[in-house]
């Protein structure tokens, strides 16, 4: 007996309907997550921001004076705007999450996800003390 | 057909992962002073000496570059994604890898130069 299965070139055409690009435009919750993937453009902008002043304050008093007339021109501020509430719905949206993306054990109970969240806004809240400590002592 | 496998997928998505949870956790509080709160002057910028002794300090460089190099990945995964699916360019895809990880790569080797050349 063969029980090798048969197949045919044939194969039926799937029936796809085919999607609008904007098809997240329509629910707040796919607008939403757009917003959300496109926050990593200014994840990414504000990486060569970081890099420009490194640069700036490398290169003496100088170049940090006019990195620091640079961040104040119209548009770099404007961008600068924009980049910080994209940065802020970033982490919100990503710390929002995370008690479901982690699933951490201690002994055999399930750490709560609540606890989980909890520490990472804590950590969050201690990192940008530090950061403003460092910066502005 | 074999199906695709890509075992560096895993690798992509832990530095995604991990450039998520560092630009979450340290890039509000950058972006709200270097960005905002010094050029507006609604906080005073810092003086040079004390700027260039805190940044050229080593563990500075080197939460610098880690910070960059995972937000730069962080990026390529989330942006690379969101064409792929949001625009619907699957035929893009060899193109779309180079740009978005490619792009992550040489930032990366350009953050590396300019913190310690």
């Amino acid at each position: 007996m063969n029980n090798e299965p048969i197949y045919t070139a044939y194969h039926p055409r799937w029936l796809r309907p085919p999607m609008s690009t904007y098809w997240w435009l329509g629910k707040w919750p796919y607008v939403k997550f757009i917003l959300r993937e496109l926050s990593s453009i200014f994840v990414a902008w504000f990486v060569i921001h970081l890099l420009l002043l490194f640069r700036a304050v490398r290169g003496g008093e100088a170049a940090y004076q006019r990195f620091l007339d640079f961040s104040a021109h119209p548009v770099v501020l404007t961008v600068n705007v924009v980049a910080f509430f994209f940065i802020v719905f970033h982490a919100l949206t990503w710390f929002a999450v995370a008690p479901q993306a982690i699933v951490a054990h201690m002994g055999k109970k399930r750490v709560p996800p609540l606890l989980i969240a909890a520490s990472h806004y804590g950590a969050w809240a201690v990192v940008s003390a530090i950061l403003s400590w460092l910066l502005l002592r | 057909m074999a199906k695709t496998r890509r075992p560096i997928e895993p690798l992509l998505w832990l530095l995604f992962s991990a450039g998520g949870m560092a630009s979450a956790m340290l890039m509000p509080a950058l972006v709200f002073l270097l960005g905002l709160a010094f050029p507006l002057g609604w906080l005073g910028a810092p003086d040079y000496d004390h700027l260039r002794t805190l940044m050229l300090h080593p563990v500075t460089r080197l939460v610098l570059f880690g910070v960059c190099m995972l937000s730069l990945f962080h990026w390529a995964h989330r942006f690379k994604y969101t064409l792929y699916d949001g625009l619907q360019v699957k035929h893009l895809n060899e193109l779309l890898n180079t740009v978005c990880y490619g792009g992550a790569i040489v930032g990366s080797i350009v953050a590396a130069y300019l913190l310690w050349r």
